[in-house]
């Protein structure tokens, strides 16, 4: 059973292996000669400006919560793609009523300006 | 000892592991990202007892959408610290003691059942998509849209909750009632150009 996944573990070490390389080589092989201005902290090629460490807006949280609540609802509607084929009329009315459900939803933050940035 | 077993200890010490780090960090982003380990390794976990479905479900929903809500409220929080000393924890150690014995209880219950009534495997066909979609919404049908309505309940909570007393900047309405307010009490809003000043006048 887990053999199948085997190409997974493969990948995931290679995908690890990678940055491990990079960084152990950097340290291994990198001359250190620190001073002031290399070791000082800098954001995008320049100095930082401030604090780092700055309150972040709150709808940034609202945005996630909405893309939680439809990612759940992604991942629902996914087994029904694959066994769309064989379902009867009453589970496509189902399904219909899923989706519809939630669209009332999507409506709602809509109409609040909730998907707008303030 | 075979393969998969070891596989499972493997797997199962690295999911302790990162569970403790959790607790223990003392960066809350530390936390964050053990966390965020931790639900891999369960979604690893999850293959192993053939369960795919869940295994993604696993990775997208708790690894991609509620790690991200954590660091989300992280970042919120930003860079004040809050003093140990005034957080209420007397109660902490009793809910965590209770909390304990109660999984501990289910863990026993778990394992009795299984070696009393020699339980049935129970899994749904492999726990592929294709079979749970089939079940989903032939027997399934009004779980399913009971999750629709919960989903839709969630959405407006969060809706109520994100936008509850407004904090933000204020919108050009309301700045006129507000000047119209003060035009009629005969006084004039001193004027503020940015948060900044807001503060330091608060100081």
């Amino acid at each position: 059973m887990l053999q199948n996944y085997l190409f997974v573990l493969i990948l995931s070490t290679v995908a690890l292996i990678i940055p491990v390389a990079a960084i152990v080589l950097g340290h291994f092989l990198g001359p250190r000669r620190p001073d002031p201005i290399k070791t000082a902290t800098y954001e995008s090629g320049v100095e930082t400006i401030g604090d780092t460490w700055v309150q972040f807006r709150a709808q940034y949280y609202l945005i996630g919560l909405i893309f939680l609540i439809f990612d759940v609802e992604v991942i629902f509607l996914f087994p029904i793609a694959l066994a769309f084929e064989r379902l009867s009329l009453l589970s496509t009315l189902a399904v219909v009523t899923f989706v519809l459900i939630l669209l009332l939803g999507l409506l709602v933050e809509w109409r609040k300006g909730a998907l707008e940035w303030e | 000892m075979s393969w998969p077993i070891l596989f499972f200890i493997l797997v199962g010490a690295l999911s302790i592991a990162t569970a403790v780090g959790v607790v223990s960090s003392r960066q809350p982003i530390h936390s964050a990202l053990f966390l965020l380990v931790n639900f891999i390794t369960l979604a690893i976990m999850y293959v192993s007892l053939e369960a795919q479905f869940l295994a993604a479900v696993q990775v997208i929903i708790y690894a991609g959408g509620i790690v991200i809500l954590i660091l989300f409220v992280i970042m919120l929080m930003g860079s004040e610290d809050v003093p140990v000393d005034r957080i209420d924890s007397s109660w902490a150690s009793i809910a965590a003691l209770g909390l304990g014995m109660l999984m501990a209880a289910t863990l026993l219950y778990s394992f009795m059942a299984d070696f009393l009534f020699q339980a049935e495997p129970n899994t749904l066909a492999g726990g592929a998509p294709y079979a749970i979609g089939m079940t989903l919404f032939t027997r399934y049908i009004l779980a399913i849209e009971m999750v629709a309505i919960l989903l839709l309940v969630a959405l407006i909570g969060a809706l109520l909750l994100a936008r509850g007393p407004r904090t933000g900047p204020k919108t050009g309405a309301e700045l006129h009632a507000e000047e119209e307010e003060a035009d009629a009490a005969g006084t004039t809003i001193p004027y503020v150009d940015d948060e900044t000043t807001v503060m330091a006048a608060a100081e």
